[in-house]
């Protein structure tokens, strides 16, 4: 309990450990502290970021459906068109064909009659020189007479 | 445990005296000491006393240098290891403390950048706090396996050899470190104000010019109570804790009802002793940190 020089010898003890703290302790380990805080802030920071960039690819691939989906429909949509088009064009050429087919039909049909009518005038026309020969028989030249003949066909 | 040989009274005494090691003393007659010209340990409490300012309490300033150690060894390895990576362990432990501190520190000290303030605080805290965790081991088991080593190997008298364990219970301890802080106070105060502006506050302040020699006076007995404060509260808190456990201790020879009703006490002294070492460490380290805050501050 007496003042002595354990006093000093404290003293400088005490400020060697202090000297030693402030040298060897103190800053390693407070700069470990700061570099972890920073990493620490560093991370929060880069999954906020990750967070936010989620979020705006989500935003985007949204986008990106709803504009796939708009385009899908838009192509449908053009190839109901088109294909109604397509269906009113054939239909408009096959009438158009038809017709034109209706319409040679019907002028070989004429051509045909005209020739059998023709052939029939002929032969109706041979047949009267037939009969009228054996009306008249033997007594008609026939040379004369088929210039005859050839006039009356002419004239039926 | 008093022996059969050592009264209650001998045996209080003899746990509160240090080794003190100076040049022993001869006494002539009760009362009259002459110095004897060799160097060796006291070995009465009159003769410790007798040596003078030059002995040394060779206990405390082993048993604090020998936790200072400790305490150094710890925070030197917790910082040779010290990385931004994932702490464990001992490394985790040293860290909390750390942070610890240097948020108590931020708290209360705002002098601007100080390299010294705190590893300052962290030594205080850490080295009073286990100068004072002394306190808690069983009051003989360290001064009798000292007693009877000293016995056994240099063919002391165990009863005349001292050691008391708790550095913090020594004055020498506690004011020394409480005059290392005064120091500090001083040379901040003249670094930060000047020498004009640190003398002019002891002069002028608080009741202006006209009453320079009352300031000079109430600022003085205010700047010097400050260290002796320090060091008081703590050297007055562990001495009282370390007396209890020291009478409580007296009860053990006293039978096996009282003997048990001092185990009890001790486990409860103990645990609410507990508190008080870490507060007064605590204390210790805020109040100086404050103080050199307060060096810092320039009040005109």
């Amino acid at each position: 309990m007496n003042i002595n020089a354990t006093i000093l010898g404290q003293m400088i003890a005490f400020a060697i450990f202090i000297a030693f703290c402030m040298k060897y302790v103190w800053p390693p380990i407070m700069q470990a502290l700061e570099e972890r805080k920073k990493k620490i802030a560093d991370g929060l920071a880069a999954a906020e970021r990750g967070r936010h960039e989620q979020e705006l690819a989500e935003k985007r691939a949204q986008q990106v459906i709803h504009e796939a989906k708009e385009q899908a429909n838009e192509i449908v949509a053009q190839a109901t068109k088109r294909g109604n088009q397509i269906v009113d064009e054939s239909k408009d050429n096959a009438r158009v064909e038809g017709e034109r087919i209706l319409t040679s039909a019907k002028a070989e049909i004429e051509q045909e009659a005209n020739r059998a009518r023709d052939e029939l005038k002929s032969q109706v026309g041979s047949i009267a020189l037939a009969g009228a020969g054996k009306i008249i028989g033997r007594e008609i030249d026939e040379k004369a007479h088929t210039d005859l003949l050839d006039e009356l066909v002419s004239r039926i | 445990m008093a022996s059969e040989t050592i009264t209650t009274s001998e045996y209080i005494k003899h746990h509160l005296q240090n080794l003190t090691f100076g040049e022993k003393q001869i006494q002539i007659e009760p009362g009259v000491w002459t110095p004897s010209g060799d160097w060796g340990f006291a070995t009465s409490a009159e003769e410790a006393a007798k040596m003078g300012f030059w002995a040394i309490n060779v206990d405390s300033m082993f048993m604090s240098l020998l936790l200072g150690a400790l305490m150094m060894w710890f925070f030197r390895s917790a910082a040779k290891k010290a990385s931004a990576g994932i702490p464990t362990g001992m490394q985790n432990f040293a860290e909390m403390i750390i942070d610890f501190i240097d948020d108590t520190v931020r708290g209360s000290f705002s002098g601007g950048k100080n390299n010294l303030v705190a590893p300052l605080a962290l030594t205080i805290f850490v080295w009073i706090f286990l100068m004072n965790l002394m306190d808690l081991l069983p009051v003989d088991l360290i001064p009798m396996a000292v007693a009877q080593g000293a016995a056994a190997f240099f063919g002391a008298d165990p009863h005349h050899v001292f050691f008391k364990i708790v550095p913090s219970t020594d004055p020498n301890v506690t004011l020394g470190m409480a005059l290392f802080v005064f120091a500090l106070m001083l040379f901040y105060s003249f670094k930060v104000k000047g020498t004009g502006g640190f003398l002019g506050e002891l002069a002028f302040q608080p009741f202006g010019k006209w009453a320079l020699p009352i300031n000079l006076i109430l600022e003085t007995v205010t700047l010097l109570s400050k260290p002796f404060s320090l060091g008081l509260r703590l050297f007055g808190n562990m001495y009282a804790g370390e007396m209890v456990f020291i009478l409580i201790a007296t009860m053990y020879s006293a039978g096996v009802v009282l003997g048990s009703f001092a185990g009890l006490l001790q486990v409860g002294w103990a645990i609410f002793h507990i508190l008080i070492i870490t507060l007064q460490a605590f204390i210790f380290m805020v109040l100086t940190t404050v103080y050199i805050d307060m060096a810092h501050q320039e009040h005109h």
